[in-house]
């Protein structure tokens, strides 16, 4: 095994815990937080694709890099806005999670 | 190399953008004067890039640098059709909103007034991008710039159930650009290009290649809301207001789904496999029956509206299994694909001009209870006839669009013998006039007194409304201009028995679900009723299990397991 | 040795993900989460990627988690979420395991030699006039993706803006801040500027021919920003604020307007011409650099909460 592999290898493991969290942890903060480790699992994984095209003097291939610099500032601008939702949520409702209150009672002559 | 009129690409793309820049700049009222010059201009270059794709494809080559170093934005007969669907809508919906997002008089400048026409722009701007860019990375930066642009149209009014529906939106799309993102992360490693075009030549079947179709593909169906991805989608698209709603639900959706198309027709053809085209059709069929009938179990209109937006996104799947040909094992550009252009379009038309009408009557009559819309047809008759026209086109009667679509279909599934989607075609047309002729026979009853309006609404929001749906219902005349390339004789006397005998069954069949599934009776109540009533309610439990975080979540990974499965097993590799 | 590093480096990568996912309090998710943002950076430079590592340690971790933290500072008051059933926890599992085998499959795949586009780069950076080869695909090869990548960060402020209430626009971003005049947030406020200013500037002008660039200097640019704003010496400025929506579409702009020149001088939007090429992708530099630090810091505080100071 060598480092790249064993980069790429933790770079699964990671996208793997961001899908947990994302599924299953109710708190959308949370669910946030999952989504910025799967994204820098998906990150990594493009370092160790870019690494493994190290080339012609450079370590690692510069347009996966390049790509990723603007891969990281995009997801950056996500969670801001997500984050600024959910601060509004809160202030506005007091209350922040993603479930839809309980529907009113179902009657079929309303 | 770049073609001569490929600066048109460059310019459909920026100035939106450019127009949302000098709008904040600008401010307050002067951000819809932006807008409105910006329409004009967009229309214009829509239409020249139209024009000039039918003699060529454009190409652009960015900086000068060819692929794989550089980026190169393409317009082929697909992306020209789209920005022209996209100018025409936008246009339209620009028209409908000056009366709802007009800055008020006194203050210089107001929130969703400027926010509003900001965003407009930004999403005219990404839907262009997503149609011309020809990497596979660019588009991803252009899908995020969509969310972004079309999140916060959800909750302009800042209430919090709209705030709450925006953030599921947004949260469910970032799942969906993280499968897409990884799937182009994954291609880049295994051929070193995200250009579209090399890698059609290059792309082999394989499990890096399966991975990278299944992962981007249901990626991407988040972001559409497919069935059963569909979790945001009713509380947004009902939840904002009528101008945005229609953004959202004619525009935004269709961003996601062309790149579906690109995927599957121009990306990979060559990893498609009969029985993963089969289940994305299949999803598209659930979506349709699935829809149609919780639409018929609404209370108020603009959810109706909604769920009949996800029954809609379903017809836009089933081109999809058509379109494989078996003999070659490939997706193919032929009738089906132009079919499935012509729903999207007849889509975007009519049912931004539906959510309009919705919008008109929720503002006159204070409330959009369907159950309370007796006396509405008489106080707003050209509103009443826009939702009427759009339901009509969306129902596809000669010589709608979608009219047009449905026998291109047709065709496609008789000469690849898969007749099963011909009764999904013939069948599906009499879910959609079931929800139109539930609204219809609430809307034209009429009351012993006249309705005492809220509001006075504005004729020009009601005559955009119109307009948009007339095109959708007009669109069908595209088959006889020779240029539009569609086989002869697909438009027929719709007065024919061959012609009236289905649209009469069509209507028949709405009449009876409208009948028996809607919340008050129609007609009288019996054992049918009591019966599909018991089936109608199975389905709403059904949608708001399916509508959970934690299960429209899971629904996502097990779908990218059953596509790349299928894709899988049906290549031998 | 240095795979034994590699190996303890991922151990506690993963062990500090694993605890942002599942620890039960969301304060220590958030601390957890920066420390894995800043571990990372190691992995960064292991892999060859000084200029991720840069973006990583500044946007990746720093941003985001001051971002984070303000969050969740914030809803300490929030009622918590009702958990997720055991059936769910069980389902989520399996499907993060099933992602993560199929993933690790795809990589055990990749072709072996792996495609490269950098002997692409190494035949034409001479072109561009830049020596780093990360400046040369962002603002020569790929310049329409940093283009694009401004409007996203645009995009963000202006959605994260209209959330505001109507009674605040065109107000202020985020809550007034008044740290003791005295205090050490004060003191740090007063003595970290000149020199955060130094290396930010720094940082950007070596981006040419070293690693570094305009995101991480405007990140550091914004991170003293916000240290002054936060100790109450400076203000947001009021969201309707001329001179502010101006630099704040001046980066993008100017962008398009080189781009436009690079269609007459050299034939294509975007081009460089070759004599010109460095000056240009410099004054694209120049001009975003005040764009971004505005819209990176502005994106912390969110939408206008209050019309006064």
């Amino acid at each position: 095994m060598n480092d790249t592999l064993l980069y790429g290898l933790t770079a699964c493991a990671l996208i793997g815990l961001g899908v947990f969290g994302l599924i299953a942890n109710p708190a959308p903060l949370r669910k946030i937080l999952a989504f910025n480790i799967a994204g820098s699992g998906v990150f990594l994984l493009a370092g160790a694709v870019a690494r493994r095209g190290a080339a012609a003097g450079f370590g690692g291939d510069p347009v996966l890099q390049a790509l990723l610099i603007t891969g990281i500032v995009v997801a950056f601008s996500a969670t801001a806005l997500a984050v600024a939702l959910v601060l509004r949520l809160n202030a506005v409702t007091g209350d922040v999670t993603l479930a839809e209150p309980p529907a009113e009672p179902t009657d079929d002559n309303d | 190399m770049t073609t001569p009129s490929g600066w048109l690409l460059v310019a459909a793309v920026l100035l939106p953008f450019i127009g949302m820049m000098v709008g904040l700049v600008a401010g307050g009222r002067h951000a819809a004067r932006v807008a409105a010059l910006v329409i004009v201009a967009g229309l214009a270059i829509a239409f020249a890039t139209a024009r000039t794709v039918l003699d060529a494809s454009q190409v652009y080559l960015l900086g000068g640098w060819a692929p794989p170093l550089g980026v190169a934005l393409r317009a082929d007969g697909l992306a020209a059709a789209m920005m022209v669907v996209v100018a025409a809508v936008i246009a339209g919906i620009g028209l409908y909103a000056r009366r709802d997002f007009a800055t008020p008089p006194g203050v210089t400048e107001a929130r969703a007034p400027l926010a509003f026409w900001l965003l407009l722009l930004a999403v005219w701007g990404s839907l262009n991008l997503v149609f011309v860019s020809g990497d596979l990375f660019t588009l991803y930066v252009g899908l995020e710039l969509l969310t972004f642009a079309g999140v916060p149209l959800v909750c302009l009014d800042g209430r919090g159930e709209t705030l709450r529906a925006a953030l599921r939106y947004l949260l469910f799309a970032l799942l969906g650009s993280l499968l897409y993102l990884l799937g182009a992360v994954l291609i880049y490693g295994a051929y070193a290009t995200l250009d579209i075009e090399m890698l059609a030549h290059l792309v082999q079947p394989g499990i890096v290649t399966w991975t990278v179709l299944a992962l981007m593909t249901v990626g991407l169906l988040a972001k559409t809301a497919l069935f059963p991805l569909h979790i945001w989608l009713p509380p947004a698209h009902a939840g904002a207001p009528a101008a945005a709603s229609a953004v959202l639900s004619a525009l935004v959706v269709k961003g996601s789904w062309f790149l579906v198309v690109r995927l599957w027709f121009d990306v990979m053809p060559a990893v498609v496999t009969f029985d993963a085209a089969q289940l994305l059709g299949g999803l598209g069929a659930a979506a349709i029956v699935f829809g149609s009938i919780v639409a018929l179990r609404q209370k108020r209109l603009k959810l109706l509206v909604a769920y009949s937006t996800i029954a809609q996104i379903g017809y836009l799947f089933l081109m999809f299994p058509l379109a494989f040909d078996i003999a070659t094992g490939a997706m193919l550009h032929g009738d089906a694909l132009t079919g499935g252009l012509l729903q999207a379009a007849s889509h975007a038309t009519a049912k931004a001009g539906m959510f309009m009408a919705a919008g008109l009557i929720y503002a006159a009559l204070g409330h959009d209870r369907i159950a309370d819309l007796g006396g509405v047809a008489r106080a707003l008759p050209v509103t009443v006839l826009a939702f009427a026209v759009a339901g009509l086109a969306l129902m596809g009667l000669v010589p709608s669009g979608a009219y047009l679509a449905k026998k291109l279909l047709l065709g496609a599934a008789a000469s690849s013998e898969q007749w099963w989607w011909t009764a999904v075609l013939q069948g599906g047309a009499a879910f959609t006039a079931g929800y139109v002729v539930l609204v219809l026979t609430r809307a034209l009853r009429s009351l012993p007194a006249p309705l005492q309006l809220a509001t006075k609404v504005s004729r020009l929001s009601e005559f955009s409304a119109l307009g948009l749906a007339l095109l959708s219902l007009l669109l069908g005349v595209a088959a006889v201009v020779p240029a539009a390339g569609l086989p002869a004789g697909l438009i027929s006397n719709p007065l024919a028995p061959k012609e009236l005998l289905p649209t009469l069954l069509v209507v028949a069949g709405g009449f009876a679900l409208a009948a028996t599934l809607a919340r008050r009776p129609l007609f009288g109540d019996g054992p049918w009723r009591r019966l599909m009533t018991a089936a109608g309610t199975g389905f709403e439990n059904a949608d708001a299990l399916l509508r959970r975080w934690p299960t429209a979540s899971l629904a996502l990974i097990i779908l990218a397991a059953a596509f790349g499965w299928l894709l899988h097993t049906g290549n031998p590799a | 040795m240095t795979l034994l590093f590699d190996a303890a480096l991922v151990v506690v990568l993963l062990g500090l993900a694993a605890w942002v996912v599942l620890a039960r309090n969301a304060f220590a998710a958030v601390a957890a989460f920066i420390a894995y943002g800043l571990l990372l950076t190691l992995a960064w430079l292991q892999l060859h990627g000084i200029d991720i590592a840069l973006t990583e340690a500044a946007i990746g971790g720093g941003l985001t988690g001051a971002l984070l933290i303000g969050a969740v500072i914030r809803l300490r008051t929030a009622p918590p979420a009702a958990p997720a059933t055991s059936m769910t926890l069980a389902l989520a599992a399996i499907a993060a395991a099933t992602t993560t085998a199929v993933l690790a499959a795809c990589v055990l795949a990749l072709p072996d030699p792996a495609p490269t586009l950098a002997p692409l780069v190494a035949d034409n950076i001479a072109v561009t006039g830049v020596e780093n080869a990360i400046t040369a695909v962002l603002l020569a090869f790929r310049s329409m993706d940093t283009l694009l990548e401004a409007i996203v960060l645009l995009f963000a402020l202006v959605g994260a803006w209209s959330l505001g209430a109507d009674s605040a626009w065109p107000g202020r971003p985020g809550f007034a801040q008044s740290a003791p005049p005295n205090g050490i947030l004060a003191y740090l406020a007063r003595i970290l500027p000149p020199i955060g200013l130094v290396i930010g500037v720094y940082i950007f002008w070596t981006g040419a021919d070293n690693p570094g660039g305009k995101f991480q200097g405007a990140t550091i640019l914004a991170a003293i920003w916000l240290l002054t704003m936060a100790a109450g010496l400076t203000d947001a400025p009021r969201v309707g604020s001329r001179w502010l929506r101006a630099a704040l579409v001046a980066g993008p702009l100017g962008f398009i307007a080189v781009g436009v020149f690079g269609s007459y001088s050299a034939g294509a939007f975007l081009a460089l011409p070759p004599e010109a090429a460095k000056p240009l992708i410099l004054a694209i530099e120049i001009a975003l650099m005040p764009t971004l630090t505005l819209i990176l810091a502005l994106l912390l505080p969110g939408p206008p909460q209050r019309t006064s100071s």
